[in-house]
């Protein structure tokens, strides 16, 4: 029987030849991620783990990512929690504040190879389908139970066949592609599927692949793919892993699809994202002059290096707009390094941009950069549902890194082809 | 028993926001902040037994769980939704919540509508009319009744140990 990359890689971890969607099996993942919600997990279990201990120290990821550093007594005790349970499990996979947003780290690490199964209490874990790994968030209670067992069920999901053809014009860029796909398919479009990326794939670098496989949750996947390539091969070296150190899966020739969806990439335009929902996309020439207060250029979707160029390429030698705040989320100190190095940051800084700590910042609200009622924020980040960033009368739009700066430029939503240099 | 009425997209930060995620775990922390930027009125007036019905994608976003801990804690008997995202239902099994999808239930539903639900048999009647919902696999079925996933894996881990 042919079967989709999510039926072959449950099959090999449920140990079974072959299996159906609809099929519920048993699976013991390579990783566990988890982040500052760790203590939450700790806590649940607090009497199991004396009595039985963790179920492997190589299984979990921890990294402090969420409130970093502590914006309260409250945080600070938990992230303590997590180290302490870090020390005395003796966790290999631990990374502290300011190194980075977890998802990140799983990929800049090497946590995550092509053919792994990993599962972890945050809903992004589907961002490492980037280097051909199968990846699926669970909640909190899951996390603790596979910290004890090291297994879960995992119901075998129906796949979606998108096809990418023809290649991007200048100023659109992978957010643009993944944020057009949901306007199209909607929030649920994909929900409970396994979403498989085919076609004209060579123009997206591993960073762009991360932006698209990021948001498949924003669809509704389960997990979200692109297959072992040339990229991937070659990104996978430049951290240290050999070829030979994982499997490669693809899907067989006649497997079977829920849906076919075929994209003409050259006729994608730079669209956002408009409030409340991430599928209610528009084309940014349809909301030109729109005032905006704060822009975030960052985060696990689009704060890598190939990211935060875009956006000092369009602000070198200009001023943002005195009416924004520019806040610039570097996506892990790997990143903040890199840019540091290329004078990136300082284009930005110079540009009048604000530097967070690599983490997840103003994304979730819960502290940095949260908005005032009746303020409107474009962002590079995956999620603008009412009171994201902290506050429920405020108006959060999604967009690539080169609209979110060509905007700060004016104060306003803007096309960023009227800004950059082609 | 009343019937809570949302549309379609209810969100993870509409029924529980994000900021607060860090700092409430505890039922007793959740519950005054649940649906805090959706319905204020719902944590005040929520009863035991009451219902929620909603439309597509009910609990999109967020793996947190106090959404879904928070339900369960208030006593909401069933949610019915015309559809759930994924990680939100894979936790409400986690926690014994009852979630229901059945989208005729809810193009049924009008204010003040009789409902009647028949969880052993997998029925729903709003006044007259009557519709069914399919039973969950034995799979999960396990896990919700063991209590939820935390029962049910300790007594894997009990039995794993004795032998």
């Amino acid at each position: 029987m042919d079967m989709t990359f999510a039926e072959k890689i449950l099959a090999n971890y449920a140990k079974l030849k072959e299996v159906i969607p609809g099929q519920i099996v048993t699976v013991k993942p390579d990783h566990l991620l988890t982040h500052d919600n760790s203590a939450a997990i700790i806590q649940k279990i607090k009497t199991d783990l004396e009595k039985y201990g963790i179920y492997s120290k190589s299984l979990p990821i921890i990294a402090l990512d969420h409130v970093i550093p502590a914006a309260s007594e409250k945080t600070a005790t938990n992230h303590k929690i997590i180290r302490d349970f870090v020390k005395k499990y003796q966790i290999e996979n631990f990374f502290d504040i300011g190194i980075g947003v977890c998802h990140q780290l799983v990929i800049e690490k090497g946590l995550a190879l092509p053919g792994k199964l990993i599962l972890g209490s945050d809903s992004h874990t589907c961002s490492y389908g980037a280097v051909g790994a199968f990846s699926s968030g669970i909640d909190r209670t899951e996390a603790a139970s596979i910290l004890l067992t090291g297994e879960t069920w995992l119901k075998v999901p129906k796949s979606i066949k998108i096809t990418l053809n023809e290649k991007l014009k200048f100023g659109v860029y992978a957010k643009d592609v993944v944020l057009h796909i949901i306007g199209d398919i909607s929030s649920s479009g994909a929900d409970y599927c396994s979403i498989e990326h085919h076609g004209d794939l060579d123009q997206f670098s591993i960073d762009e692949r991360f932006t698209i496989t990021n948001m498949g949750v924003e669809m509704g996947a389960k997990n979200s793919v692109f297959f072992v390539d040339n990229i991937t091969k070659k990104y996978l070296n430049s951290i240290g892993v050999s070829n030979s150190s994982y499997e490669v899966i693809f899907p067989d020739e006649d497997a079977v699809y829920n849906k076919k969806l075929n994209y003409d990439l050259s006729k994608i335009v730079p669209v956002v994202a408009c409030p409340h929902t991430v599928d209610n996309v528009k084309p940014v020439s349809n909301l030109e002059g729109i005032e905006i207060q704060q822009c975030l250029i960052g985060t696990c979707t689009n704060g890598r290096l190939s990211d935060l160029k875009v956006a000092a390429d369009i602000l070198k030698g200009k001023k943002i707009n005195k009416n924004i705040r520019l806040l610039i989320l570097p996506a892990s100190k790997d990143v903040l390094e890199k840019t540091l190095k290329a004078g990136i940051i300082e284009t930005l800084i110079k540009a009048g941009a604000t530097l967070l700590p690599a983490g997840c910042g103003p994304c979730l609200g819960a502290h940095q950069g949260v908005l005032a009622p009746g303020e409107k924020c474009l962002s590079t980040s995956n999620r603008n549902f009412k009171g994201r960033m902290g506050c429920k009368e405020a108006d959060i739009y999604l967009a690539s890194p080169a609209t979110v700066a060509a905007s700060s430029l004016f104060g306003k939503i803007t096309d960023p082809r009227e800004v950059m240099k082609q | 028993m009343k019937v809570w009425k949302y549309g379609d997209n209810i969100d993870t930060d509409m029924l529980f926001p994000g900021k607060y995620v860090y700092t409430c775990s505890r039922p007793e922390e959740i519950i005054p902040h649940l649906l805090e930027d959706l319905d204020p009125l719902f944590s005040k007036n929520v009863k035991e037994g009451d219902l929620i019905f909603a439309g597509k994608n009910f609990g999109c976003g967020s793996s947190r769980e106090q959404p879904v801990i928070g339900l369960k804690s208030v006593g909401i008997k069933a949610v019915v939704a015309k559809s759930f995202a994924r990680i939100f239902y894979r936790s409400a099994i986690n926690q014994g919540l009852i979630l229901i999808e059945c989208p005729d239930v809810i193009d049924a539903y009008s204010d003040g509508s009789d409902v009647k639900i028949d969880f052993e048999n997998g029925k729903i009647s709003i006044g007259n009319k009557f519709f069914s919902f399919p039973k969950l696999q034995k799979e999960i079925l396990e896990i919700r009744n063991a209590g939820g996933l935390l029962e049910y894996t300790r007594s894997k881990l009990k039995n794993k140990y004795k032998k």
